[in-house]
Parts: structure tokens; C-alpha cells; sequence
């Protein structure tokens, strides 16, 4: 019995900080077979219960382990519409990987890498198209915003046969996964394939429209669509609100990763989106959005880059890989540690930080222990750039201008059961703007729960009219 | 793709286009913006709508050629298409209600952004002052289409060699001097003009708002880069405004993040003017 995972091969630390491939470079056949192998096939599998779309997991990693990697991709494919993806950024080890019987004893198994491993083989050997044998039923379904959620309720409402058309407000499809997440974890030609993949079920995508601003639900309504899923994300940037804020060279990591991931900014002048780093960087915040700036501002050249989080190592929410990674990079960690007023120069541009250290206290509702400033404890670093990445809420744009639409007082959309269903009958959400600030399978699993409720709706409603 | 129905140039660095946008010719407001980007390469930017027509699913942009973008932009013609346009962003304009007594300051390419506003006070039946200045004669913009819709006109240049001589803030300071108390002013210019026109409207404690135009990438709140310090409070010009008060507004603060990039637009520039000229070599 292999008692560990078998590893992925990665960039070694020194090269990756130079470039923007990615790091994790995926299982080659014979990796793959060797971790199947490790799967006892269990006849309750209990990952299955832990994964948010529900996939067949014992029965594709059987399939990889007689080399029949199509039907696994298949099988997976019956349950997640965006394997590549959440091959990749998937946090297993609180989920599928969990849950395996294996870890009891042992490491489990690497379920993500052989997720991965499955679609990839997919996306390399299967470049001509099938195209889905569905019978079109005609009935137009608009759904805003095109991240994991949107673009997971898409599929399978064109899977059922439905008009589909996404709404999506930037010019180029993917949601967070093109604005936020980092080419070096989540290569922007795999999201752009996986694209592909839902619109080759039928989904037409409009981009550079703002459901809100260039047309309302309303309008929608009146071009003939009959339901609407809202997976509109955790959009606006959290700030620290301290002095000095506003300086030239303070980023919100929103800003910072957005220039960098969906404008390309890392290859200006090539591309004509700038940005500045300059050789000291700081990150606030400590979650994967705080690793993937820092990370970045790394291959981008600066020289320190120091992660600032106001709690210890234990209690921050980034993935145990994405720090692991961050600090193999060389990306210093100032744990316990709040920033309180940012300092300039005569031009205004960003050339300090001060900060408090932090002790913890007692613990707060989530359970995680409160940081509680020392007094007298206050220092200054030098610093170019201040990175802010403590968080984001939704956007307002859609909740403002839709009349009846019920909102929490954090701003996420209120739900009335599980399917997501919002106060308006015909208008579900799921994802950030549901959930804030999460991740890309538990919006995919509410994308999931949405198109099945929408398909029943409709049903019922075409019922209701044959009856009459 | 967004399709370029009409070109025209309106000074020697400014040029005015009317571009095919259906969706957003049906809701823009005066006041509001759109974000274009010109191709794969492209990097985003606000443009303010001059005017609108929802039946031929048009709008009308004017711009002037500072940067990189707005170089390749007015190389465009007739025909030719932009990758992406999206809008209208920001809020409209909040205009006095029923009829008013309205100065509308105008400085440079921003003078075009003020037209909307001055055509929509003209329906509402008010009394609409149009002040417009430009540094030398062939630089003044528009002054047929003010015509139409001002009740009064007054063009300066800096050089005096068209209308009065001197800054509009000049013109402003002498209106007010001799008694003039419009209900609002409306300034829409390069930030220093709004400055200074906001220091002299402050002595005589007139209503006085601009139209801000910084730095952003998606206009709809998500990166924060348009952020602006009004009245001690953060703001995001794209969700926010672009409209603020301006005795309120910390223009330094704007004036120094407005230059963070001036060394990257130069390359940037540099860069295309290099590949326009090579481009011009093979062609001969």
C-alpha cells in the first residue's frame, strides 16, 4: 500500500518566480495509473458525499487505472461541467479528499489530481467538437454573470434543452477565474476551453453587458426570457480604512490582480494595460486572493514581498498548498500583524507602512480567535506598493436596479430555500453573491441546485397553462 | 464589435465618432460613460457619451490624443470596428428640477462632455450660460452645436485669438462679480481648471459640480482604481459618480494618482508610434 500521494511535478521555486506558467504541471500517465491504484474502491464511498457536485469518483478513477480515460472524463463530466478547472483549484482537502476512507491511516487520495489529470488528457486528445444531440423546448433562460456558477447553471439548463444566454459585463467570459485567479494556477487558454465546452452545448454569450446598467431584468423580460439565475460574484474591494489609502501605489488586490490576469499587464508594453511594482510589496490579508497578489508581485519583479495577516498561520483561510507555495517563493510572512496608516512621499506615492502587533483573545463567532492589538507594539516598514486583499462583497449594480429583490445588510442576495430561489418567482442566485466570498465549487454545486429549480419551474408553469 | 458610422475631426487633436452600441444608445443618460477597448491588446477606458440616438443605435463619443489608446483610436475611420464598448456607466447628471438658471463650464475635450447637459437644461426650458475655452482658436470645439441649445455663449482662448482672452475661470469670476447667482454650475475639464473654478465658485458660495475622469479598468466598482476622496469620504468616481461636488473633492490627491503611470503611457506611446512607422516603411 503507497502510504503517501504521489506527487505532481512542479516548477522549482527559483525558475517559476520568473514566469508566469504554471506551477503545478499535472500527473503524467504513469503518475496517474500509480495513484489510482491507491483508491480501495470502496462500496459506500464517502468522498462522493463530500464533494458539492456529487461526481462518481471511485468509478473514474477506476476507469484512469484501466486506461480508459475517456469514459472517466465522461463520468465525471455527468456531474461537473468544468473539470479542468476545479482539478485545479479546488480545496479537496476540506471536501472529496476528506472524507477518503484512505486518510484515516494514510495520505488520501490525490482525487484533484486525478480530476485533473482526466480532463486534461480531455482537453489535449478531443479537439473536434460532438455536438450534443438535445432537443431545443425554445424557452429562453438569461443568466448574469459568467464565473463557475453562471456557466455550471448554463450547461445544464442547455443540457435540458433550453435557450441559454449568459450576460456577462467585462469583454471576455470566466468571472473570477479570468479577473482573479493567476495564470500560473489557472491557465486562462484552459478556462477558455472550458468556455468552449458550454457554448458548444448551445449557450450564447453576450459580453460587455451590465445587467443593471445597459439592460434590467426587466427588459430581459420583455425580449422573452422567461427565468433568470443572478451569479453575479463578490465583485467590490474591502478596504483597510486607514490614512493613506488613497496613495498612489495602494492596489486593491481586485485591481492589482485584474490588470495583471484579464488585461495582461505582465506582458505591457505588449500588452497596454501597465502595472507598477516596485521592489517592496506588501499584501494584506490571508487568504488565496492575498497569496495569489503576493505571488505575483513576486514574478513581477519585486524583490521583498511580505504577506501582512492580523491573525497567526493557523487561523488564516488561504489553502495549506497556496501558502506552502507562497513560501517556498520566498514571499515573507508578518503573522499578528495590522497595518494602521500608510505613509507617502511629496509626490503622494506609497513609501511605508505602519503597523501594530497582535496577540489573540478570545475567540469570535466563527470560532477563530480574535486578534487584539499591543499597545506601544507599533513599527514602520519600507514599502513601494500596498496590495489590499481582506475581502470583497457584492456588487450592487443588479440589486439596486431590480425592484423587489430582497438584500441582506451585507449586500448578498437573500434566498428563500435551497435551490436558491430569490423574493422575485422567477429569479434565482447562487454563488458570492449568495454565499459572499467563497469558492469556485460551492458556487458551481449552487449553479447545479439553481437549473434543476428552474426546470421544474418552467414545467410547472407550462402545465399550468395546458390545464387551462 | 462595436462599428464606427461616422468620423469627424473636430480640432487638431480632436476628433468626434459615432458609434454603433444599440444596447447602450437605448439608456444613456448626460452624464454618463462608457469603457472601450480597441482590440485583443487593448487596454480599457472611459469615454464620456456626448449623445445619443436610440433609434439608429448610435452614440457619439469625443476624445482627444493624449496616450497610446487614443492614438490608435483616432486612426480608426468609418467602417472599422472596436472590440469592446461598455456602458453607460456612472450616474446621469442631476439637473435642477423644472426650469433654472445654469452655468455650464467647459475646458478642452472636456467642453464635448458638457453638451449633453446643456441640451438637456435647454428642453427643461432653463436659462443655460455656456462658458467655453480652449487654449487657441482652432482648438474650440463645438460652438455650432452650443449655439443651438445655450442661451448664451461665451467662448475665451488663452492666446485671445478667438472670443475673450483669458481662462474661463475668469470669464466665471466675472459673471459672479457682476451679481450673477446661477442655481449650479457645472465644470467639466482638465483637473486643474476644475480646481481653480471650484476655489472661485466657493467665495461666492455657488452649487458648483464637475465631472471627474481618473484612472479605472472595469467601471462598475470592482478594482477601486478610480477611487477619490470627497468631503473626507472614499468614493468610486465609476459607481459613485462622475459627478461630485467640488468643494468638496481633494483634487491633489486625485491630480497625484492621476500620474502614477505617466512613465509607462510614454513607453506605451513610443512603442506605437515605432510600429506606425514601420508600418508606413512597408507600405512604401
Amino acid at each position: 500500500m503507497l502510504e503517501k500521494k504521489t506527487k505532481m511535478p512542479e516548477q522549482p521555486p527559483e525558475e517559476r518566480i520568473c514566469n508566469f506558467d504554471e506551477v503545478a504541471q499535472g500527473y503524467t500517465e504513469e503518475q496517474a495509473i500509480l495513484e489510482a491504484s491507491r483508491c480501495l474502491q470502496c462500496k459506500k464511498p464517502a468522498c462522493v458525499e463530500g464533494c458539492p457536485v456529487g461526481i462518481n469518483i471511485p468509478a473514474f478513477i477506476a476507469k484512469i487505472k484501466e486506461r480508459d480515460y475517456k469514459s472517466a472524463i465522461d463520468i465525471i463530466k455527468e456531474r461537473n461541467n468544468l473539470p479542468a478547472i476545479c482539478g485545479r483549484v479546488c480545496p479537496q482537502e476540506t471536501q472529496c479528499e476528506e472524507m477518503c476512507v484512505m486518510g484515516r491511516r494514510y495520505e488520501p487520495v490525490a482525487i484533484g489530481r486525478l480530476e485533473r489529470f482526466a480532463s486534461d488528457w480531455e482537453l489535449k486528445h478531443q479537439p473536434e467538437k460532438v455536438k450534443p444531440s438535445v432537443e431545443k423546448n425554445g424557452t429562453k433562460i438569461a443568466v448574469i454573470g459568467s464565473g463557475p456558477a453562471g456557466l455550471t447553471a448554463a450547461a445544464d439548463l442547455a443540457k435540458m434543452g433550453y435557450d441559454v444566454t449568459i450576460f456577462e459585463a467585462f469583454h471576455t467570459p470566466g468571472g473570477v477565474l479570468v479577473y482573479g485567479i493567476p495564470e500560473f494556477r489557472m491557465p486562462k487558454d484552459i478556462v477558455k476551453k472550458e468556455v468552449e465546452y458550454v457554448q458548444n452545448l448551445g449557450v450564447k454569450i453576450e459580453t460587455n453587458v451590465i445587467v443593471g446598467k445597459t439592460v434590467t431584468i426587466d427588459d430581459l423580460r420583455e425580449e422573452g426570457f422567461k427565468a433568470f439565475f443572478l451569479s453575479t460574484g463578490a465583485g467590490l474591494p474591502v478596504f483597510l480604512r486607514i490614512p493613506g489609502e488613497n496613495l498612489a501605489g495602494v492596489y486593491s488586490a481586485n485591481e492589482f490582480l485584474t490588470r495583471v490576469n484579464l488585461m495582461k499587464a505582465y506582458r505591457f508594453p505588449e500588452y497596454d494595460t501597465p502595472i507598477k511594482v516596485g521592489k517592496r510589496v506588501a499584501v494584506v490579508g490571508g487568504g488565496n486572493v492575498a497569496m495569489d497578489a503576493a505571488r505575483v508581485a513576486k514574478r513581477l519583479g519585486a524583490e521583498e514581498v511580505m504577506i501582512i495577516y492580523r491573525r497567526s498561520e493557523v487561523e488564516m483561510p488561504a489553502r495549506h498548498e497556496e501558502i506552502e507555495h507562497a513560501k517556498e517563493e520566498g514571499i515573507k510572512f508578518f503573522l499578528l500583524t495590522d497595518p494602521i496608516e500608510v505613509l507617502g512621499n511629496d509626490k503622494l506615492q506609497v513609501r511605508g507602512l505602519r503597523c501594530i502587533k497582535n496577540k489573540l483573545g478570545e475567540p469570535d463567532m466563527k470560532g477563530r480567535r480574535r486578534p487584539v492589538p499591543i499597545p506601544g507594539s507599533e513599527f514602520e516598514i519600507e514599502i513601494d506598493n500596498l496590495i489590499v486583499a481582506i475581502g470583497t462583497t457584492p456588487n450592487p449594480v443588479i440589486t439596486k436596479t431590480t425592484p423587489g429583490l430582497e438584500v441582506q445588510v451585507w449586500g448578498g442576495i437573500v434566498t428563500k430555500d435551497d435551490s436558491g430561489l430569490t423574493s422575485i418567482d422567477d429569479v434565482w442566485a447562487g454563488g458570492d453573491i449568495v454565499s459572499g466570498a467563497a469558492t469556485v465549487i460551492s458556487a458551481m454545486g449552487a449553479g447545479k441546485k439553481a437549473a434543476k429549480a428552474i426546470d421544474q419551474y418552467i414545467k410547472q408553469k407550462i402545465n399550468v397553462q395546458n390545464e387551462r | 464589435m462595436f462599428e464606427i458610422k461616422k468620423k469627424e475631426q473636430l480640432a487638431p487633436i480632436i476628433y468626434q465618432m459615432e458609434v454603433s452600441a444599440p444596447r447602450v444608445a437605448k439608456k444613456a443618460l448626460p452624464g454618463q460613460f462608457i469603457i472601450i477597448r480597441i482590440d485583443e491588446y487593448g487596454e480599457r477606458i472611459p469615454l464620456t457619451i456626448k449623445d445619443s440616438d436610440p433609434e439608429k443605435g448610435t452614440i457619439t463619443i469625443v476624445f482627444q490624443v493624449v496616450g497610446k489608446t487614443t492614438t490608435q483610436l483616432s486612426t480608426l475611420n468609418v467602417g472599422d470596428s472596436i472590440l469592446d464598448l461598455v456602458g453607460p456607466l456612472g450616474n446621469p447628471t442631476e439637473l435642477p428640477e423644472g426650469k433654472s438658471n445654469v452655468i455650464c463650464v467647459g475646458g478642452g475635450v472636456g467642453t464635448a462632455c458638457m453638451y449633453p447637459q446643456v441640451k438637456e437644461l435647454s428642453k427643461r426650458g432653463s436659462y443655460v450660460t455656456a462658458i467655453i475655452g480652449a487654449r487657441t482658436k482652432e482648438l474650440v470645439l463645438l460652438e455650432e452645436d452650443f449655439r443651438k441649445y445655450a442661451s448664451r455663449l461665451i467662448i475665451c482662448t488663452d492666446d485671445g485669438s478667438y472670443g475673450e482672452k483669458g481662462f474661463v475661470s475668469d470669464v466665471l469670476r466675472r459673471l459672479l462679480d457682476a451679481g450673477e447667482r446661477p442655481d449650479l454650475v457645472i465644470a467639466i475639464g482638465p483637473l486643474m481648471m476644475m480646481k481653480v473654478l471650484a476655489d472661485v465658485t466657493r467665495e461666492y458660495g455657488v452649487k458648483t459640480m464637475i465631472s471627474l475622469n481618473p484612472i479605472m479598468v472595469d467601471g462598475t466598482g470592482m478594482c477601486g482604481g478610480c477611487r477619490v476622496t470627497v468631503g473626507g469620504e472614499v468614493k468610486f468616481t465609476c459607481v459613485d459618480g462622475p459627478e461630485f461636488d467640488a468643494h468638496k473633492v481633494d483634487f491633489n490627491e486625485l491630480m497625484m494618482r492621476q500620474r502614477y503611470y505617466l512613465d509607462e503611457e510614454k513607453v506605451s506611446k513610443e512603442k506605437h508610434a515605432c510600429k506606425l512607422q514601420l508600418g508606413g516603411n512597408q507600405n512604401a
